[in-house]
């Protein structure tokens, strides 16, 4: 609990705010790279509160919004098979695949299992030999050790009715994305510490250089937020693009070695294509070839399965960074958390929910 | 992996809309906005009438000149059934108590249904029906009528429990979810989010271990003495959907702006750090101990101190009071000094909890 008080005091909150008022003189477009920090942003009215100099644009760490229509139908025609007992986190009940989510499949009868963690999944499989248990295993780095441990725990308990159907994603891929980009507007990145705490920022430096951009590992909490956006708003006013670290009570230069090493030991680098934004190259995780007897999608059958999405909303703009969540003509009128059109809208994590949440009447 | 070639960007791409309008799902029953759309597209239709129009947690009628009568019916399904603080039985003379103390009436008498699954232990049985005798002596009130069935096993949970309960509303008394005022206060009479917690952690699934007590209680007596000491608009007990929830129903029934303090609205640390880990919002978790009330600022300190000196209201407080507009919404001043929506829950964020 101390954790938590101390990073949200209202007077150091103030006081943050203060010296970057002071520091800024022009107008920069910063990117806060994760999910957790849009909704903390939105949840604090911290937007409200900054220099009108600052213009914060959401970025694509949300880990439910960027799973590909396609896993998300691989997963519903798994999870409707009898013999499996699917397990998920919570928040990929809601997604749409092409017609329908995980709940529906669900309440059609079939066994979908919300789980806290990867390590339950085997424990269900431990205790139901007759049936195939599986994980959708999503997300960012930070969700990677725990779902490879679930495998290399699998293959230490000579579990045969395991597996993972995978659909991870990384940061910095989707980062030289963004920044190619022709449209691209952010001068500045918010780093997710959470991610930073696997992998450490050692990655980040080509991206700082070769597009001139600051980028500062930043937390969660509203100080971290803040300390985060008055480094990356020195660093522009300076001139400078350099990866500096705001969250240096839980991030390494390193990072967990550890953890990087298991990561490597069960997965390996692919394309993969992202919800709303499209295919980026070697922006994925998927097992290597001596863990496919644990690939969901193999033991399936399900890894030629196609799906292509209706052009309707704006979610991939919005996940670049190009449009915010008010640009869209569908927010709050046709697109709700309860009839989300689009996956950002979906996730507790989602720029779209996080502004429908907490201020779609105030601005 | 800093000469990547660029990405292919597909342009605009999206699902399409889940409306879920042809199946029951568990977010319908999760007391948010799901369950408000079937309300109103299922039942009000075919059931319509002024009293059920009114919206609040007990219906309320008048057969003659001298006697209105609350009237109200839960159904308890809550797994595990028992759980730290309390068990399916308290829970189920508990919930219909109080949605029917939330009209502003006496408690008077309840009925039990019981639905029983094939292989109940029979110790198990007893243990709930003396809990819920227990429970029905607090509160004061009598189980006059009861009715059992047995499923198969496999087609029911271990039991379930559905009550029904009736009030007599005293003289002078209004009490509704759409008499919120502008200049109103708003009460909470104490901290929020057990409940939903002790269940989820009794689940053994959270992964780590929590000393959370659910605050199942009978609030008729805390009810009877708020009403000895002052006026009041509106008593709401937020239960499924949480606070958020239960300040958005009202806001919307009494077109109205409701305004409250972050800092005022109290959570447990062992609640809240319970939340933090789960990536939960405490204002979402479900209560079944807690009320909100609404009143008249010149009633203010009457009634505080009357809440203060009944055992479920001593830590009471105000949490915000009620303007003309933005009509229908729930505002939150932050601790930092900006201002955010608190918003109604939509469909189902955690398992089912009672």
């Amino acid at each position: 609990m101390k954790y938590l008080t101390e990073f949200r005091n209202p007077e150091l909150v103030h006081g943050l705010l203060e010296e970057i008022r002071r520091t800024i003189t022009q107008p920069w477009v910063i990117m806060e790279i994760c999910g957790g920090q849009t909704h903390a942003i939105m949840r604090n009215g911290l937007d409200q509160l900054l220099p009108s100099e600052i213009e914060l644009v959401h970025g694509p760490g949300c880990p439910v919004c960027v799973t590909p229509i396609e896993q998300i139908d691989k997963a519903q025609a798994i999870a409707s098979r009898p013999e499996v007992i699917f397990t998920s986190y919570g928040d990929m009940m809601r997604v749409p695949g092409s017609d329908r989510d995980l709940f529906s499949v669900r309440a059609a009868g079939g066994d979908v299992r919300v789980v806290y963690s990867p390590l339950d999944a085997v424990k269900i499989a431990q205790e139901n030999p007759e049936r195939q248990v599986v994980f959708f295993a999503i997300g960012f780095e930070t969700t990677a050790p725990a779902n490879v441990m679930s495998v290399l725990q699998a293959k230490t308990l000579g579990l045969q009715n395991y597996s993972v159907l995978v659909s991870h994603v990384r940061v910095p891929p989707a980062m030289h994305a963004i920044l190619s980009s022709p449209g691209n507007r952010v001068q500045g990145f918010l780093a997710a510490g959470h991610v930073c705490t696997v992998m450490g920022y050692w990655e980040y430096a080509p991206i700082a250089q070769k597009y001139h951009v600051p980028i500062v590992v930043t937390g969660f909490e509203p100080l971290d937020i803040l300390q985060g956006l008055l480094m990356t708003v020195h660093q522009l006013e300076e001139k400078r693009a350099e990866v500096e670290n705001a969250y240096p009570r839980l991030v390494t230069f390193e990072g967990n070695r550890s953890a990087q090493n298991i990561i490597n030991q069960v997965f390996l680098e692919c394309d993969r294509k992202w919800r709303g934004i499209g295919s980026i190259p070697a922006s994925g995780w998927c097992l290597r070839p001596e863990y496919a007897d644990y690939d969901a999608e193999i033991r399936f059958s399900v890894a030629e399965m196609k799906s292509t999405e209706s052009p309707i909303c704006i979610a991939g703009q919005i996940l670049q960074g190009l449009c915010k969540p008010i640009d869209c003509p569908a927010f709050g009128s046709q697109c709700t958390p309860e009839h989300p059109l689009g996956a950002t809208m979906v996730s507790s994590e989602g720029a779209c929910a996080a502004y429908y949440t907490y201020s779609r009447r105030l601005s | 992996m800093s000469d990547q070639p660029l990405p292919v960007m597909q342009g605009p791409v999206c699902p399409l809309s889940l409306a879920h309008q042809t199946q029951i799902v568990i977010g319908h029953g999760s007391g948010g906005t799901m369950s408000h759309d079937l309300i109103t597209r299922i039942f009000l239709p075919a059931f319509d009438n002024p009293t059920l129009r009114a919206n609040d947690d007990a219906g309320v009628v008048q057969p003659n000149q001298v006697t209105r009568l609350a009237i109200s019916t839960d159904s308890h399904v809550v797994w595990p059934i028992f759980f730290p603080g309390g068990d399916i039985g308290r829970l189920a003379i508990c919930g219909t108590v109080n949605d029917v103390a939330m009209s502003g009436a006496t408690p008077l008498y309840l009925t039990a249904g019981f639905i029983l699954e094939e292989g109940l232990e029979m110790v198990v049985l007893n243990k709930v029906v003396a809990s819920m005798q227990l429970a029905a002596a607090e509160a004061g009130v009598h189980i006059i009528a009861g009715d059992t069935k047995v499923v198969q096993k496999g087609k029911a949970d271990g039991l379930y429990i559905n009550t029904s309960g009736v009030g007599i509303i005293r003289d002078g008394v209004n009490i509704s979810g759409a008499e919120a005022r502008p200049g109103d206060m708003v009460i909470l009479s104490g901290p929020i989010g057990n409940h939903g917690m002790a269940v989820l952690a009794a689940r053994g699934e959270l992964g780590f271990q929590a000393d959370i007590q659910s605050d199942v209680a009978p609030l008729n007596h805390l009810v009877a003495a708020m009403l000895d000491a002052g006026q009041v608009h509106v008593l709401r007990d937020p239960t499924r959907g949480g606070l958020a929830t239960s300040l958005n129903e009202i806001a919307r029934q009494s077109q109205v702006c409701i305004t409250i303090q972050e800092n005022s609205v109290q959570v447990q640390p062992t609640v809240n750090a319970a939340c933090e880990m789960l990536g939960f919002d405490p204002l979402y978790i479900a209560n079944e101990g807690k009320l909100i009330a609404i009143i008249p600022p010149g009633d203010v300190k009457a009634i505080i101190e009357a809440m203060h000196a009944t055992r479920y209201g001593e830590e009471a407080v105000v949490i915000g009071e009620v303007q003309q507009a933005p009509q229908g919404r729930v505002l939150m001043k932050t601790n930092f000094g900006s201002t955010r929506i608190v918003d109604m829950l939509a469909g189902e964020i955690l398992p089912r909890i009672c």
